[in-house]
């Protein structure tokens, strides 16, 4: 029964069903439970958290990975199956906060100040709480001094910036700067995305890292876990 | 089931309905006076017995007469030419109907070129910095054989967005004669596509031969003449106003054999024609209805179609401009004036000025395949693979030429805009605003599975290098390897048996024995 609902649920990710009423890729599934009502019917059997994420969400993101790689899943696919697992994280985060289990760490995401793209940003979100990290988005158009206040009361491992223009992506270094005078520079990674920006530049200013898209930042991201341990 | 074309639903209309008749009445004019230039005896005889002037005139050593035609026998042809005209395929799924009425577009190949340009890759080393290597497309251009001939209707025969055949190269082997070219290429392009065949003639003489070949391939008469599955292309008509004599004695025949024809008449304007559109379309105009009403006086019923290749002078050579804007602009208007006279119309899009596959290519190319097609015409020669105007063929912008059709057909598909999917995009607003990310991502995943989206352009590569060539080169190969549909074997071997003149090699079931 148990191997039934991860299983199901492995699939339903696979399809990016994130609940009943999501039609999937393969047809007739539209009424069956999809990845949010399995979350819950593995939490009410007592199913380990652990295997849910594992073999559950996990090992379907992997299998949505390896279609869009191959080209038969588009980023809509991957959008789709991402949104489902983001959603069923937000089901198990409080039984994660009370168990033993380690998550990957908090990431803050946002569009500078005088920007207010934010479709890069949103997908990037998306993918990142896919892939298993607790996703806080902070907005557009947000000033430094309140992204600083925020790094400095919730402590994010990491720190996304967000800008589309030339005009506005002198604000992520004027960011790291306030970081650094702050005193929050060492303890939180800073990546920076979006059509102005690239590698030189994240060096010049001093970023950690440049994704050129979410999944580049899912990979990024995986790359510092691995890194600490 | 025929096959469906692309039905252009608000064709672009260039010139006014008063414009039209203008020119309708500009032509009319200029058929009374001054009235044709007829090199050929049967041809004037014919107009004489139907009432027009024809007088004997001597301007060489040739025989000639001016011919003066009258309204009444213009438009009587007008009147018996038929309206709809079928062109058969031995694939029944590849017939052809076009109505001059109806502005749905089928997309033709053609027309015959001397030249075959063949490609390869060789690699490049840059020289401040040799690891650094490319491979770069190298165009070699050689006289074309009947196999290329061959190799290309079996190309066309995979193109998705190719309706017809027109033979793309003239075929220039040692053993390919006057005798029997006209056999062989019909023969070379039947055994190799499914789709219909177009061809000019070259011998009169063959023209039974082929038409027997024909026969023999749907079983009988009365089959050909349900599913003509050849019909021809002449140029009865040499700009300015002349009926030359040898295609005008094909075209008496062919109509005579009521096979379906395209009347066509090639003028340039600035040398064969005025420079200016109003009087190149006036002229070219006239041609056509010298040729139709001819046809019809020969066979009443004679399915021709209103065959237009006007094109403007080059002014550093004078030669074609295919690749000009005024080109494109006369032939839409000649597909106004078939309209009006409710003829499918034979047009030309898609030829090019420049010798090989390149960035102008495309753009001359993609200019008029674009503009020609929204007009509407009925049977589009639009020039798969032809460059150098209509000198060079090259089977890799064939291929290339399809992905460009098919984006136009695309284009031209219907709107879908209804109270189905209005409704739907009014749930679909009011869910994704109540979410944090604000996205439609989510509802596309169905649309983007069920053919309704574009595809993006398939010879895209990965990285930041054109690959264009490379991909469309290796999409060639794909359709070589794939097989065709060869004519039935024990109907080749009756060909072969009946029809003298064929080229042994073309045998594909003889050659798989040796």
């Amino acid at each position: 029964m148990s191997e039934d609902i991860i299983a199901a649920l492995k699939e339903n990710v696979i399809q990016g069903r994130q609940n009943q009423d999501d039609e999937g890729i393969e047809e007739d599934m539209a009424g069956t439970p999809g990845v949010l009502e399995l979350t819950q019917a593995a939490l009410e059997k007592n199913i380990p958290l652990e295997d849910i994420i594992t073999q559950g969400l996990t090992a379907g993101m992997q299998v949505v990975g390896e279609k869009f790689s191959t080209k038969e899943y588009y980023i809509p696919d991957m959008l789709a199956s991402a949104q489902a697992v983001g959603a069923a994280m937000d089901v198990l985060k409080p039984h994660l906060e009370s168990s033993n289990v380690e998550t990957k760490g908090k990431f803050a995401i946002v569009t500078v100040k005088g920007d207010i793209h934010d479709i890069g940003k949103n997908i990037v979100s998306i993918l990142l709480k896919g892939a298993g990290y607790e996703v806080v988005d902070l907005g557009t158009d947000i000033p430094t001094e309140k992204i600083v206040e925020y790094v400095r009361e919730e402590k994010p491992g990491y720190l996304g910036l967000s800008a589309l223009l030339t005009t506005t992506m002198v604000a992520m270094g004027e960011i790291v700067e306030a970081l650094k005078k702050n005193g929050l520079r060492e303890q939180v990674k800073v990546l920076i995305g979006g059509a102005a920006v690239s590698n030189e530049y994240a060096e010049e200013i001093g970023a950690d890292a440049y994704c050129v898209d979410g999944f580049e930042a899912v990979r990024v991201l995986d790359g510092f876990q691995k890194s600490r341990a | 089931m025929p096959r469906e074309g692309i039905l252009v639903r608000n064709p672009y209309e260039r010139i006014s309905k008063e414009q039209v008749l203008q020119i309708h009445q500009a032509a009319l004019e200029i058929l009374r006076d001054p009235g044709m230039m007829c090199f050929n005896k049967q041809a004037a005889d014919i107009f004489h017995s139907s009432g027009a002037e024809v007088t004997s005139v001597s301007p060489s050593d040739r025989s000639a007469w001016l011919v003066k035609i009258p309204e009444k026998l213009v438009i009587d042809a007008l009147d018996t030419a038929p309206k709809t005209v079928k062109l058969g395929a031995r694939n029944p799924d590849n017939i052809l109907i076009m109505s001059g009425e109806e502005p749905r577009v089928y997309f033709i190949s053609g027309s015959e070129t001397n030249i075959w340009l063949d490609v390869d890759f060789p690699s490049y080393i840059k020289k401040s910095d040799p690891s650094t290597e490319i491979r770069v497309p190298e165009f070699h251009a050689r006289r074309g054989t009947v196999a290329d001939l061959c190799m290309s209707a079996h190309v066309c025969e995979h193109l998705e967005t190719l309706d017809g055949y027109i033979r793309t190269v003239n075929i220039q082997d040692k053993d390919i004669t006057e005798d029997n070219k006209d056999v062989n290429k019909f023969f070379a392009s039947l055994n190799n596509t499914t789709k219909h065949v177009m061809s000019g003639l070259t011998s009169l003489k063959q023209l039974d031969n082929v038409i027997n070949m024909a026969k023999l391939i749907v079983g009988g008469d009365e089959e050909l003449r349900e599913n003509p599955i050849i019909s021809f292309i002449t140029c009865l008509v040499k700009s300015p106003l002349q009926f030359v004599d040898d295609t005008t004695d094909t075209f008496i025949e062919i109509c005579r054999r009521g096979l379906p024809i395209v009347v066509s008449s090639s003028p340039q304007a600035g040398t064969t024609a005025p420079m200016k559109e109003a009087g190149i379309m006036a002229q070219i105009n006239a041609e056509v209805l010298a040729g139709i009403t001819l046809g019809q006086l020969v066979n009443p019923g004679t399915p021709v179609l209103y065959g237009s290749v006007p094109v403007r002078a080059r002014l550093d050579t004078l030669g074609d401009s295919y690749g000009s804007v005024e080109t494109s602009q006369y032939n839409i208007d000649c597909v106004q004036m078939a309209r009006f006279y409710k003829l499918p119309n034979y047009s030309t899009a898609g030829v090019c000025d420049t010798k090989t596959p390149g960035i102008q290519s495309s753009i001359e190319r993609l200019f008029s395949q674009i503009l020609v097609t929204l007009s509407g015409p009925q049977y589009l020669h639009c020039a798969y693979g032809l460059l150098d105007c209509n000198s060079v063929f090259c089977l890799l912008q064939a291929v290339i030429d399809d992905a460009h059709f098919q984006m136009i057909k695309f284009f031209l598909k219907p709107p879908q805009i209804d109270e189905l999917n209005i409704a739907e995009t009014l749930k679909q607003t009011r869910e994704v605003v109540e979410t944090p990310q604000k996205l439609y991502i989510n509802y596309i995943r169905r649309i983007m599975r069920s053919g309704e989206l574009s595809v993006p352009y398939p010879f895209e590569g990965d990285g930041d290098r054109d690959t264009v060539f490379e991909m469309a080169y290796n999409r060639m190969q794909e359709f070589l390897a794939k097989p065709v549909e060869h004519i039935d074997e024990a109907i080749a071997k009756k060909i072969f048996q009946n029809i003298p003149g064929l080229l042994p090699r073309l045998n594909v079931y003889e050659e798989r024995r040796q």
